[in-house]
């Protein structure tokens, strides 16, 4: 079996995605005094100091203080200022909820917060430091628009597109290097649009994040091995759901998986779920995710092995899905 | 052994551990373990015999990513073989990169920061509640002391007369970004702590005799929570690791080790 012909896009060609949006970030400041940056002790992890040796005055350090993070984003925001609120997605969604609740979504404070190291990318520092729940937690609250882009292009496009927008914004990336999804940048990237990097007949996979990967190396996988086709989808935005898409996908499609990183409990496979029964498309249906118990320990590798967000592991769990 | 001797030795396998999880915080242990040596060797009545007994006295790591320095002490003191830090941060292994209640000997999970004080705040009221006469440890990072939670806390602890409980912060002067002083000022930090109602003292947190001193004094003043604050250098015991950013969780290499090793054997 060749794999010449396998699109797969190659690794060597990754960058991660909070490097891209830390690069486009910089693009935007030197072009509009009005873009700010705050960071609570995480310009570091966000790949920001050298924005920051660049731009002093645009980026304002608030300590290890998320909440705080928050609230003074929300005011400076309500200024007129483009407020990017810089840390990782596992304190910035869950320490500061009540200002993303009130300050920024309630009180539509037009804040871009930025979770950074999102999921399961802090691997072995365990639970604390994953952020599992961030998709559920904001999903319930009203007025803000979650995104998770898949990689390089995905990032820069919804760096630039939020930053032109008045409304609060979620976005979420993980640090591991991503590659390419689709090479030719020929599939635009549209808030609220999901992105087909991958046409089939046999099923649907809709993923998000860093989990589009291995979905569409699965997908590469199944028409190999099986003569299965499947269309891959990058959900970036979580929310609002691309409900268009989805009916497309249930229309043409035998079945429907999801795979993100985060619990399965309230996040993309959720939403789908509901979506499709609420509109009477009772379709063989799995959702992969982090199950609820307590995580298994290791890199973020070897956590999606463990809990089959892998090629492998997709590939079979569409098998089984389809019965195969 | 005798105390400094055994520092030495917890330095080395601090160093030791991170090197072969090839994560770890390397300038927060070796600023705080001079504070751990000298709490579980002389100051707290909590040992692998009355690890689950009610009055045993209680340590809670606020600044919980120096878990290695922890873990080296706890093996130390018998809570669990010394050889299971072999599997620190692998795939299933409980030793993760932050403290967890796995881990025998463990009080509390902690890895987010700014939790230990109320927690802490927490465990003492109870033994106030039930007239128990255990005391409580904590210990925080300079860097944490800007979440809220912990000036919430210091109020509830004051408010409830908790002088069985203890805040100490490893004042090294430094966290991710850059000197603590430059990313949010918390000086003058005694008076914040006395304004808020404890009795303060200061420490050479690398002085065994001056700990041994200040934890004999507590608590500092009757019905008033204590803090003391101990200046310490993070990185310490190793030339090219003190004060310098980058160790905050920099991994040395093979050869930057056997440089450590060496300066920590023959000081
Ligand atoms: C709530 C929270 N925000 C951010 C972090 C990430 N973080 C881990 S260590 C650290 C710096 C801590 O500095 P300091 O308290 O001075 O610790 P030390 O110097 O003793 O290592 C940061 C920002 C965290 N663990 N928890
Ligand atoms: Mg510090």
């Amino acid at each position: 079996m060749g794999n010449e012909m396998i699109e797969v896009p190659l690794a060597g060609t990754a960058i991660a995605n909070q490097e891209v949006f830390a690069e486009t970030l910089q693009s935007l400041a030197a072009l509009d005094k009005q873009v700010v940056v705050v960071t609570s002790d995480s310009r570091g992890s966000g790949k920001l100091v050298p924005f920051g040796k660049k731009y002093p005055a645009q980026i304002v350090e608030v300590g290890i203080a998320e909440q705080n993070l928050v609230g003074m984003a929300a005011g400076l925001a309500s200024t007129g200022k483009k407020v990017f609120a810089v840390s990782p997605a596992c304190f910035l969604t869950a320490r500061a909820l009540e200002q993303i609740k009130n300050d920024v979504a309630y009180s539509n404070n037009p804040v871009k917060l930025v979770g950074i190291s999102a999921g399961v990318s802090y691997g072995a520092l365990g639970s604390t430091h994953h952020s599992l729940h961030d998709f559920a937690v904001l999903r319930a609250i009203h007025n803000i628009t979650i995104i998770a882009p898949a990689d390089g292009f995905e990032t820069a496009q919804a760096v630039k597109q939020v930053a032109a927008l008045s409304q609060p914004f979620y976005l979420r990336f993980g640090k591991k290097p991503m590659p390419l999804l689709d090479m030719e940048d020929a599939i635009p990237f549209e808030i609220g649009k999901g992105r087909v990097v991958r046409e089939g007949d046999d099923i649907a996979l809709i993923a998000t994040g860093e989990t589009v990967y291995p979905a569409l190396q699965a997908a590469h996988k199944l028409a190999r091995e099986y003569h299965i086709e499947a269309t891959v989808v990058s959900m970036h935005t979580i929310k609002p759901l691309d409900e268009e898409l989805l009916a497309q996908l249930a229309q043409k499609c035998k079945a429907i998986l999801t795979v993100e990183e985060h619990s399965v409990y309230g996040g993309l496979g959720e939403a789908c779920a509901a979506w499709l029964l609420k509109n009477r498309y009772h379709k063989a249906f799995d959702l992969m995710g982090i199950p609820d118990e307590y995580t298994v320990t290791g890199s973020q590798t070897e956590i999606f092995n463990h809990y089959g967000i892998s090629e492998q592991g997709i590939a079979h769990r569409a098998l089984a899905l389809l019965r195969v | 052994m005798n105390l400094e001797l055994k520092s030495r030795e917890y330095r080395r396998k601090i160093l030791k551990y991170i090197l072969k999880a090839k994560a770890g915080h390397t300038g927060g242990s070796l600023s705080c373990i001079d504070i751990l040596n000298v709490l579980y060797n002389e100051v707290l009545n909590v040992s692998p015999a009355n690890a689950d007994a009610f009055d045993r006295d209680r340590y809670i790591q606020s600044k919980g990513h120096c878990v290695e320095a922890l873990y080296v002490v706890l093996a130390d003191k018998g809570f669990f073989p010394e050889s299971d830090l072999e599997t620190l941060c692998q795939y299933q292994s409980h030793y993760i990169g932050h403290p967890t209640r796995k881990i025998k000997g463990v009080e509390q999970n902690t890895g987010a920061l700014g939790h230990g004080l109320p927690i802490s705040a927490g465990v003492a009221l109870a033994a106030k509640m039930d007239d128990l006469s255990y005391r409580v440890f904590t210990l925080l990072g300079d860097g944490e002391l800007p979440e809220g939670s912990n000036w919430e806390a210091a109020l509830s602890a004051a408010h409830y007369k908790l002088d069985n409980l203890c805040a100490i912060v490893d004042l090294n002067g430094l966290q991710i970004t850059a000197p603590t002083t430059e990313v949010c000022n918390t000086e003058p930090l005694d008076k914040k702590f006395e304004s808020f109602g404890w009795a303060v003292r200061h420490v050479d947190g690398h002085d065994i005799q001056a700990l041994r001193d200040v934890f004999a004094d507590l608590p500092f003043e009757k019905d008033k929570p204590s803090a003391i604050i101990a200046h310490t250098v993070k990185g310490k015991g190793v030339s090219f690791m003190e004060n310098e950013l980058k160790w905050h969780h920099g991994v040395p290499t093979e050869a930057q080790y056997k440089v450590a090793m060496e300066e920590l054997e023959n000081p």
